[in-house]
């Protein structure tokens, strides 16, 4: 982390060092650790929930859809027939351009265990999964020991602390697919299954994994269980500088300076976090536009630097601040490169079930693919058009992959249209060698 | 009833289905792949997309979004649009976008001109192509000789997988891959495993999956000439539409029957007609000579002769359960009730007369395939359904989704939801309990599998009757009190049964299950399976009390009779070859008429050639009781002639009474129905000759049929006038009406735009329901009220025998039945005939897998399989196999290790060449 | 057929069995089976699919559906380094065809090959989660991370290996 930094609540990332070491349970606890249990534990789920509900916490994988109503969904006591309830963690932090959630598992484990422990109590979950894509070695193996000490301090197991409460948690490494981020496919993925998304309604909450009720949350949302558990919603609320409360870790990939990862105030501005904390564009390159949250969010240009990082704010913009993890176009880089890497990505990702997604976006990939070869017509710039309607919104295709696939086209299309032109008129990428292609 | 708005037109919808089958209900056409009536809605091919409006004012301001038809539950109030250009630019894209990697094979695809893509192409109006790409291209797998794989023309509508592992329960087919690249195939090339799987022929909307035999020889849908038939394979009575082409029957498709089949048949039923087309047809009648030859005659010399005989000899006459109702009364007529046997085994009749009596007398419901389906705990008592009445099998994989549907109800989940309920369930089933003198093809849905010698199955039966009943149980009969308990707590308990294991005692177990259930209050069904397709009708047109092959023998041994009439039976199947010869023997003179030669019409001195199902009308009652009409798709050659034909001719002839008011099929019968109490419904089965729908005929046919001059342009130019059809309603035309007639007269499925199978819903009165003309057939049987069988302390228990077997019968789709084992495809399914025998048995007698066995003293001589299902002291032997036919089913027999024996090569499957998979 | 199929091995059916000591059915293992033995064997081949199959009593149809799903199971051999090379948008803005042309050549494979020593296996691979320190690859389970073209010479050696 930088040093640079104005000293802030940062809840999240307290336990993170400069070197990125992980934090041990000695350490952790050290540092507070497992006192939002103890704080939990000394609650009723119910006001646990209510708690949640009051801090206006957003799920923080990409949709922002408030956790505490998420949660209120789970049937509960005698509404629930008998057997399991699970919490699922979503690990599998696949979206291109994203680099979050393997920051805090792998410099704070216990932090998401400790959260995860919250969660289910207050949903009374009694199996919980961590679902961490494959490519995540060093944060399954510290998830693992981690869980392993919880299970010998007893705050994991039968009866944890005393309380009566029993949870038993698993970390399930996946075999590598970006849908499986998707909870419902996640879930049928935990199932052992093909990961392909389920219908909703039924809703996980009520019909999820083995058919009953599960709730999926992201890493990051789960890190904030206990801290707003143990601090209080008015405490969380007073973190953000925006309507959104709490902290966002916020992250800036591509040519600036200082690409990272930071804690920061919900609703910091876009500016503040790329030319404070990234550092700024790197030498000889100009900003040209940005994805504030991941490869499946619209494109913002340099008009937008000034707005606040947050849910609505971005929404409003046009675009989804998504995962907070933003991308950077800069003037030497061809858009039409750039959105065709995505777009082979998602076609590439594709589960295959429903038709735009499965053969729509192979055929978009294909049509970024002649004009940035400079085999482009004319008629291309409307079948692309076409494409952004067919598939581009959510309902058209079977689950939000394929309409958050279309948000780099679409925006593209709208801000660097000359671009697109270009390479057709001129039949070659103009920015060949710089262009990466 | 909710009211919501299509289009601005306010239509009255049936509560509780999905905006996709209430369109196609009211008659609008809405393009669909993935949704299928009978298996629900996925959501994965986005082409029956709508626009839904939330309000009125949105719609006003053309606000919707798009919503996919089968995923969208009728609600009150709902206001959609079908016809709006956002709607129909979507669904013209989702064509476009499918047809990017589809082949333009259309001239070449076996699916041409009744494919489902190239109608939904067609209705969305895609023309125009814009991808420039490359197609991606697969390599094809060999699955069997019934099916053809073209991976290419692949859409991913996944209907394929959704029919072959949820609803049929097959495991070798899957999707394999991702993304554009799925693959629908095996792990490895090889016949596939599913004794239903033919019906991804129909399932599939286009030509990925298509029948290999049709593909050998093939005609386009709309050159085939088709009629309404009904299945001779078994006696599920499932409703078929073979088609034919030059004289030769082409295929077998489904004929939608809401209460039998609804859209599913079984791959015997399917492939199992091409005996039609076999080498070993007769054509002509033939008259022994001296040196044993035949002599061939034409048809009115045959009848001379036949008359001849008739005048001169006391008649006695075999019948047949596996032809019509109104052939076997002729030949009753003919020869007397007291010289008539029905043409069972001598072990058969009482089986097939209990089965009848038992339905008779019960209170419990005879029920058909839809009612079976809706069975919420099952007991199968001795039956291996999937092998003697398939159909019934894939109606209790249904019923075991019950209780996924409940668990959807409490969550107000619609039963269309499919993936949803799949996924809501996992494992959970409606309670199967599977009770068999071996393993079952159903026993992986089972909640639990006896594996029992037959007297114990009827022992465990009527323990459960007991049970039921509140008798005290005996110890160790936990199993029983399980089973009592499950029936017992279900709102449709359901008992199957049948002659399958060849014990009475077995049925009457399950009859006294039934009723100690209707006993107890429970709305109890009963269904018991039957050999063959008129077996029941047999059994009522012949009562309990007919002449078995012994008495008839006796009667000609005491010179009563002297003449034998043989109807289409070859007996050599219906008991041991010594046995056959004697009875034969024992008669002066036998005649035969029968459609293929074989064994009995060898011994004939005057063989008739009687047409098959395919080209003659003819009644059948199936193993519910249901009576069903079947007519000829096309007329036999010359002088070969329906068996009923030959017969009326013959009486009359014989100038005989009866025969005096008998001049059309109908009238035969009427006089049936009239003769015979227990058949007096038969006429309703399907209209009679004189009925015209509005006016005219119903052509067999389609309008596009072509080239009918061009047929016979070798032998002639001139086209001679068709063959007229006398008999009934239907003509050998394409004049005519094919629209709104009786559902018993529906000869094929067509509909403007609607060129596939899927245009049956035009014939619906709603989706998935019965026929706007009707559902086919009669059921003769009502519940009874006869005797409440309870506490019985049942039948001895079965007891192993040093050195003696007992052996049971073990039945399979392919192989049990006589004429679709000739069927082209199927035949190479066959397997030679077997002995099981448990491991321990198989050691005692220091033999192994693949050795030969001999059974009895001659009696057969067997490969050996090991199966640990098999009861100690049982044998099983495959039933009705070649080579198997001297063995009696339930009779004690010596093992011993064959001499000599050849062991088998294993067996190598055969390739369309190329192997895995992309 | 019984006695072709070779058995999983004990380790192997060791790792299995206590993944399915938490699932309701077998088969819920799937993945993680086929993900056992491959780290075992380096790849699944259609035998141990099989074996793998029967042991969660489940079809091997089903089951390839399953292997066939997924990016990082390996139905065909691997060397014995697989070396997964980011190519999402982070890494692609910070040039990593370019690295992927040096590291095929240096390598003398493509995408997709294997060396004909088979030490190693290129691979694509989506998003690495790493992309402040574009552009990274993965070989084996270490991440590598800000890989300039002359880095490579420290993960393969000058010669490629
Ligand atoms: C294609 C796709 C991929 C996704 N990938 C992820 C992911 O990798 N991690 C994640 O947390 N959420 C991902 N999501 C969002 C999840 O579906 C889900 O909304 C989220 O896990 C809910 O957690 P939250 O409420 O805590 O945000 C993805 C969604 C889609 C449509
Ligand atoms: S949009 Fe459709 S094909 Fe694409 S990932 Fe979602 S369900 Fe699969
Ligand atoms: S038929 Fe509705 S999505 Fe396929």
């Amino acid at each position: 982390m930088s040093g640079a930094l104005p000293v802030l609540d940062r809840p999240l990332t307290r336990n993170v060092r400069a070197d990125r070491s992980p934090t041990d349970m000695a350490a952790y606890e050290a540092n507070g650790g497992y006192r939002g249990l103890r704080a939990a534990l000394a609650m009723s789920a119910a006001d646990c929930l209510q708690v949640l509900k009051d801090s206006n916490l957003r799920g923080r994988g990409g949709a922002g859809f408030p956790t505490g109503m998420k949660w209120s969904f789970v049937p509960m006591g005698d509404a629930c027939s008998p057997g399991h309830k699970y919490l699922i963690c979503n690990a599998d932090e696949m979206e291109p351009g994203t680099f979050k959630d393997r920051l805090l598992m792998e410099c704070d484990p216990h932090q998401l265990v400790e959260g995860m422990i919250c969660a289910a109590y207050t949903l009374q979950a009694d199996v919980a999964y961590i679902f961490i894509r494959a490519e995540y070695h060093k944060a399954t193996r510290l998830l693992q020991e981690a869980i392993d000490a919880c299970k010998a301090k007893g705050y994991l197991g039968d009866n944890i602390l005393g309380s009566g409460y029993n949870l038993e948690m698993h970390v399930h490494s996946s075999a590598g697919r970006y849908i499986c981020g998707e909870e419902t496919a996640l879930i049928s993925s935990l199932e052992g299954k093909r990961a392909n998304p389920r219908a909703k309604p039924p809703f996980p909450q009520v019909s999820g994994l083995w058919g009953r009720p599960t709730i999926v949350n992201n890493v990051e949302t789960l890190c904030n269980v206990h801290h707003i558990i143990e601090r209080g919603a008015d405490w969380f609320q007073s973190l953000g500088l925006t309507a959104d409360a709490g902290t966002k870790l916020y992250g800036v990939s591509g040519r600036v300076k200082n690409p990272g990862c930071w804690e920061l105030p919900m609703g910091t501005p876009v500016r503040e976090i790329i030319e404070e904390y990234a550092g700024g564009m790197e030498e000889g390159y100009q900003l040209r536009g940005f994805l504030p949250g991941g490869g499946s969010t619209d494109f913002l240009t340099v008009e937008h630097l000034d707005l606040a990082m947050d849910y609505d704010t971005i929404g409003k913009a046009g675009s989804r601040m998504g995962t907070g993890t933003m991308i950077i176009l800069d003037d030497k880089t061809c858009p039409v490169g750039f959105v065709k890497n995505l777009t082979e990505f998602f076609a590439q990702e594709s589960c295959g079930f429903c038709t735009p997604c499965r053969d729509g976006l192979p055929w978009s990939a294909q049509v970024l693919d002649d004009i940035e070869h400079g085999r482009g017509l004319p008629e291309d710039m409307d079948t692309l058009q076409r494409q952004v309607a067919f598939i581009g919104a959510i309902g058209n295709t079977h689950c939000a992959l394929a309409p958050g696939a279309m948000e780099p086209i679409q925006s593209a299309l709208k801000y660097f249209r000359e671009d697109f032109e270009r390479h057709i008129d001129g039949g070659s990428c103009p920015y060949c060698d710089g262009g990466n292609s | 009833m909710p009211v919501i708005r299509i289009d601005g037109v306010e239509y009255e919808v049936e509560a509780g289905g999905n905006l996709l089958e209430a369109t196609l209900g009211l008659g609008l056409d809405l393009p669909y792949f993935c949704w299928h009536p009978a298996m629900g809605s996925i959501g994965a091919c986005r082409q029956c997309a709508v626009v839904q409006y939330l309000d009125e004012e949105s719609e006003q301001a053309g606000r919707g979004r798009i919503v996919m038809g089968c995923m969208t539950p009728v609600t009150d109030g709902a206001i959609f649009s079908l016809g709006g250009d956002r709607a129909q630019q979507f669904r013209e894209a989702i064509v476009e976008s499918l047809m990017l990697n589809h082949p333009h094979d259309c001239p070449v695809c076996a699916e041409g001109g009744e494919c489902h893509l190239q109608d939904m192409t067609v209705m969305v109006g895609h023309r125009d192509r814009h991808y420039r790409g490359r197609k991606n291209t697969h390599r094809n797998q060999y699955l069997g000789p019934l099916i053809h794989h073209e991976m290419n023309r692949c859409i991913t509508c996944y209907r394929c997988t959704r029919y072959y592992r949820d609803y049929a329960g097959g495991t070798d087919l899957a999707a394999l891959a991702s993304r554009d690249h799925i693959y629908f195939g095996r792990h490895q090339e090889g016949v596939l495993q599913s004794e239903f799987a033919g019906n991804l022929v129909e399932v599939c909307p286009t030509g990925v999956f298509t029948d290999r035999i049709l593909v050998h020889d093939y005609t386009r849908k709309w050159d085939l000439q088709s009629a309404p038939s009904v299945c001779t394979g078994c006696a599920v009575g499932c409703n078929t539409l073979p088609g034919e082409r030059y004289g030769r029957l082409k295929r077998v498709h489904n004929r939608y029957n809401v209460e039998v089949n609804g859209y599913f048949l079984c791959d015997r039923g399917r492939f199992g007609a091409g005996f039609v087309n076999s080498d070993k047809r007769l054509e002509y009648p033939g008259l022994r000579r001296e040196d044993g030859r035949y002599d061939a005659l034409d048809h009115h010399r045959a009848l001379q002769q036949l008359q001849a005989a008739c005048n001169q000899g006391n008649l006695a006459g075999i019948g047949s359960p596996r032809t019509s109702v109104e052939a076997n009364f002729l030949l009753r007529t003919l020869v007397g009730p007291d010289n008539f046997s029905p043409g069972f085994a001598d072990s058969e009749q009482p089986l097939v007369n209990l089965a009848l009596q038992l339905q008779q007398d019960s209170p419990a419901v005879t029920p058909d395939l839809r009612s079976i389906e809706s069975a919420d705990a099952v007991l199968v008592l001795g039956e291996d359904v999937t092998n003697t009445a398939p159909r019934i099998a894939l109606a209790l994989r249904q019923s075991v989704r019950n209780r996924a549907y409940a668990m959807a109800a409490d969550l107000g989940l619609e039963t269309w939801q499919d993936a949803a309920i799949r996924n809501l369930a996992q494992d959970e089933r409606s309670p199967l309990y599977i009770t068999a003198p071996g393993d079952t093809p159903l026993d992986d849905v089972a909640a639990g599998t006896d594996r029992l010698a037959p007297q114990d199955i009827a022992c465990l039966g009527q323990a459960v009757a007991a049970s039921i009943a509140g008798d005290s149980n005996e110890a160790g009969q936990d199993r029983a009190a399980e089973i009592a308990a499950a029936l017992a707590g279900a709102q449709r308990p359901l008992v199957v049964s049948g002659t399958g294991c060849a014990s009475g005692e077995v049925m009457q177990a399950a009859a006294a299950v039934a009723n100690a259930l209707c006993t107890a209050g429970r709305q109890a069904m009963l269904c018991l399976a039957v050999p063959e397709a008129n077996s029941l009708g047999q059994a009522l047109l012949c009562g309990a009390d007919a002449p078995d092959f012994s008495a008839l023998q006796q009667r000609a041994e005491a010179g009563e009779v002297d003449t034998l009439l043989v109807l289409e039976n070859d007996l050599y199947r219906r008991g041991d070859g010594d046995r056959i010869d004697r009875l034969l023997a024992a008669f002066k003179r036998v005649i035969v008429l029968d459609g293929l030669d074989n064994a009995t019409t060898s011994s004939a001195d005057l063989v008739l050639p009687a047409a098959s199902f395919a080209e003659s009308e003819g009644t059948l009652v199936s193993l519910e009781g249901r009576a069903q009409r079947h007519f000829p798709v096309f007329p036999p050659p010359a002088e070969r002639r329906p068996a009923w034909v030959w017969l009326l001719a013959c009486l009359k002839e014989l100038e005989r009474e009866e025969a005096g008011s008998l001049h059309h099929f109908d009238d035969i019968t009427r006089a049936c129905a009239a003769a015979i109490p227990g058949l007096s419904g038969i006429p309703a089965a399907a209209p009679d000759h004189h009925f015209r729908n509005a006016g005219v005929k119903i052509p067999r046919q389609t309008h596009r049929y072509s080239g009918r001059t061009a047929m016979r342009a070798d032998v002639s130019v001139h086209e001679p006038k068709q063959p007229q059809d006398e008999e009934s309603a239907l003509a050998f035309t394409m004049e005519g009406l094919n629209r709104a007639q009786p559902g018993s007269l529906l000869p094929y499925v067509w509909s403007p735009g609607w060129n596939s199978n899927q245009s049956l819903h035009k014939f619906q009165g709603e989706v998935g329901g019965p026929l706007k003309g009707g559902t086919a057939g009669v059921r003769l049987l009502q519940p009874g009220s006869g005797p409440v069988v309870s506490g019985s302390t049942g039948p001895e228990p079965f007891r192993a025998e040093d050195g003696q077997w007992q052996l049971v019968p073990r039945q399979k789709i392919f192989g049990s039945e006589e004429l679709s084992a000739l069927s082209p495809g199927i035949d190479e399914l066959v397997t030679p005939a077997f002995v099981e025998l448990g491991s321990a048995d198989a050691e005692s007698l220091g033999v192994a897998d693949g050795d030969g066995l001999e059974l009895g003293d001659g009696l057969a001589r067997l490969e050996l399989r090991i199966n640990d299902c098999i009861p100690a002291g049982c044998a099983g032997f495959a039933a009705g196999h070649a080579g198997a036919e001297n063995l009696q089913p339930l009779a004690r027999v010596t093992l011993r290790r064959a001499e000599g024996w050849q062991r088998r090569e294993p067996q190598i499957i055969g390739s369309d060449g190329g192997g895995g998979n992309d | 057929m019984t006695d072709l199929i070779p058995v999983l091995s004990d380790e192997e059916l060791r790792e299995i069995n206590a993944e399915i000591a938490h699932v309701p059915v077998p088969a819920a293992v799937a993945i993680d089976a086929l993900k056992i033995v491959q780290a075992h064997r380096g790849w699944v081949s259609d035998e141990s699919l099989q074996a793998i199959a029967r042991h969660l009593e489940m079809s091997a149809e089903e089951l390839e559906g399953v292997a066939t799903f997924y990016n990082l199971i390996f139905r065909r051999p691997v060397g014995e380094n697989v070396i997964l090379l980011c190519n999402s948008i982070s890494c692609w803005i910070k040039g990593c065809d370019k690295l992927q042309a040096k590291i095929s050549a240096q390598l003398g494979i493509a995408l997709g090959e294997t060396t004909p020593d088979n030490r190693y296996t290129l691979l694509p691979v989506t998003c690495l989660g790493a992309c402040d320190k574009a552009p990274v690859m993965m070989v084996g389970e270490e991440l590598h991370e800000n890989i300039s073209e002359q880095g490579l010479g420290d993960v393969f050696g000058e010669d490629g290996g």
